[in-house]
């Protein structure tokens, strides 16, 4: 009798314990380590060998290369978010009403979330080819646009916000057929132009599901990594540099894992206060 | 437009009004038509123009490297041939990789679909201590970005020498906080007394979760098999850290054996791309519908 108490008692833990071990061990317990070693400068091996407090942090913030990282990475995020969300919003809006195909055209317009963005990157490299790609020969163009530090960023934007443009058209999508179809016709009788509807029911009406794509997309924006590496390698210079991609050649080419690991947590605390001051907005901002 | 008609049958005979309901109808009859017609083009144009690195891989990987190099628009292969797919697949151990994805992304998908279904039942139907804490704690882990512990997961799996093995692709990746909010948010809206009743009935747990959940979240698990797939197939920075040897890497890194901008390789290299897609599109435009109907059924409205 008692046996059977205790293991009613233990049973609920019994089925979050997988979850729970997972997270314990590959989420909370090396963030925790994170924030550990980007206090002390480490050895080849990544062990933490010498307690320096804050210098890997006031290291970071005295250097150039790392301003430029963030920089580059802002303006990285700034371009893909607002591109990838136009994109899904206006595929939306396209596949909004019904006609022949509108199968074929909606599957199109998610496809791109089903890439890699490592492949992607393969096949933009060959577009973007100075003498064979087609971006070139479509425009008549003889660009360098990787090679190029005023082109390179906005590339490796482009591409991701394609990349990302296929989950917002869901979103927006989902966000659409939520909205009340009576409202538009009764606005129709009421006279108001498409463009009055756009601003005045549709807007509003995408606002709860807007926010939420805004977030997920700056999050996601953030963590782009594969395809800098394959298409620009952070370069030319440090032009594409994005803090993801920074991370990854301190610790992994120049072994200075502390360092690495302040990145880490600056990249996290950036992510964390830039969703709170959102969620905080959203509070006053957006009307259900 | 009735009070306009009602205002018209005043003055104007029977006859008349007829004439002219019929035409407002067909005028409004011709301005739906023209504008689906207007929409399905600009729709052709947009999809064009959005699929338009696909079709271009698609194409490249079946052109003969001698036909890529001209200065012309050469859009479509004029004699095309598998010959590229065939160099690429006796360049570097594709097969090989692609067997190491699929049966990563298969475990992914399999674990995560377990862990988070029991854990989400636990947080929907059990009581017991810390249930709320500890479901905020599973909820935060959202916040943090994969990328913020990568550098300690990585040296983590090397002091236990996992490097360049199966479990280091798979067991990090178990469980995801957004399935089980997803799962949690379809268990929500079953009854508790369907659980308590069944427990009366003498129904264990397990048997409750296999027998009744399971079947009855099934588009739940469809939308979590298919995100879950492709995101596990299309993974790339942590393979690129933890595997090393041609045995154990997945597809996304072993293509990168193929990058290189020498005039022979580069349509050899979008036909390794080509094949490597493929398989993840297949599973999006299979499951696709599942997908929508789980995420957003569920999930966005709540």
């Amino acid at each position: 009798m008692k046996l059977k108490n205790v293991s009613r008692y233990l049973s609920p833990y019994v089925y979050i314990v997988p979850a729970i071990a997972v997270f314990v061990l590959f989420l909370f317990f090396p963030f925790i380590k994170t924030i550990y070693l980007s206090l002390f400068k480490t050895n080849k091996m990544g062990q933490a060998k010498l307690f320096v407090g804050g210098g890997n942090y006031s290291d970071l913030f005295s250097s150039a290369s790392f301003f430029n990282s963030l920089f580059v990475t802002a303006i990285f995020v700034l371009i893909v978010v607002s591109v990838s969300m136009l994109l899904g919003l206006i595929t939306a809006i396209l596949c909004n009403q019904s006609f022949p195909g509108i199968r074929i055209f909606s599957t199109a317009y998610a496809l791109p979330m089903a890439i890699a963005s490592s492949s992607a990157a393969m096949i933009f490299k060959i577009m973007l080819h100075p003498t064979i790609g087609i971006i070139n020969k479509l425009l008549g163009l003889h660009t360098n646009w990787i090679s190029d530090p005023r082109y390179a960023l906005v590339c490796v934007a482009l591409l991701s916000a394609w990349l990302n443009s296929g989950i917002n058209f869901l979103y927006f999508s989902a966000g659409l057929s939520n909205i009340d179809n009576t409202l538009y016709e009764r606005a129709s009788v009421d006279g108001a132009n498409s463009a009055q509807k756009f601003f005045r029911l549709t807007l509003p009406g995408l606002s709860p599901i807007m926010f939420y794509t805004l977030v997920v997309n700056i999050i996601q924006a953030f963590q782009a990594f594969g395809q800098v590496k394959v298409l620009t390698m952070g370069g030319p210079g440090e032009s594409t540099n994005l803090i993801v991609y920074s991370i990854y050649r301190d610790a992994f080419f120049n072994y200075r894992f502390g360092s690495a690991a302040a990145q880490s947590v600056i990249l996290f605390m950036v992510i964390m206060i830039l969703t709170l001051c959102m969620f905080h907005l959203e509070k006053k901002g957006v009307h259900y | 437009m009735e009070s306009v008609i009602e205002m018209a049958a005043k003055d104007i005979n029977s006859d008349e009004l007829e004439n002219f309901k019929k035409k407002i109808l067909k005028k409004a009859l011709f301005r739906r038509r023209a504008s689906k017609l207007i929409l399905t083009i600009l729709n052709l144009f947009v999809a064009l123009f959005l699929l338009l690195p696909l079709l271009y891989a698609v194409s490249i990987a079946f052109m003969p490297s001698n036909e890529l190099f001209t200065t012309n628009l050469n859009l479509i292969p004029s004699t095309p041939t598998f010959n590229n797919f065939r160099q690429a697949m006796a360049k570097i151990p594709l097969k090989r990789f692609i067997v190491n994805s699929f049966v990563v992304a298969g475990f992914i998908t399999m674990g995560q679909i377990i862990s988070c279904s029991l854990a989400a039942f636990s947080f929907s139907f059990l009581d017991f201590k810390g249930k709320n804490v500890l479901f905020m704690l599973v909820m935060a882990t959202m916040m943090i970005p994969g990328e913020a512990t990568i550098i300690s997961n990585y040296l983590t799996v090397s002091s236990l020498k996992w490097l360049d093995t199966y479990q280091v692709l798979i067991i990090p990746y178990l469980t995801s906080a957004m399935g089980i909010f997803l799962f949690r948010q379809f268990y929500k809206s079953f009854p508790i007394s369907l659980y308590e009743s069944a427990r009366i009935d003498g129904c264990s747990n397990l048997r409750f979760i296999y027998s009744i959940l399971i079947p009855l979240t099934k588009s739940a698990i469809g939308a979590m098999a298919v995100y879950t797939f492709i995101n596990a197939w299309n993974m790339y920075l942590w393979p690129l850290l933890v595997t090393g040897s041609d045995k154990m890497r997945t597809v996304q890194i072993g293509i990168g054996m193929l990058d290189s901008v020498d005039s022979q390789s580069i349509s050899m290299m979008i036909a390794g791309v080509v094949m490597i897609i493929v398989p993840s599109i297949s599973v999006f435009i299979i499951g696709q519908k599942q997908l929508i109907r789980g995420m957003f059924s569920g999930a966005v409205k709540g």
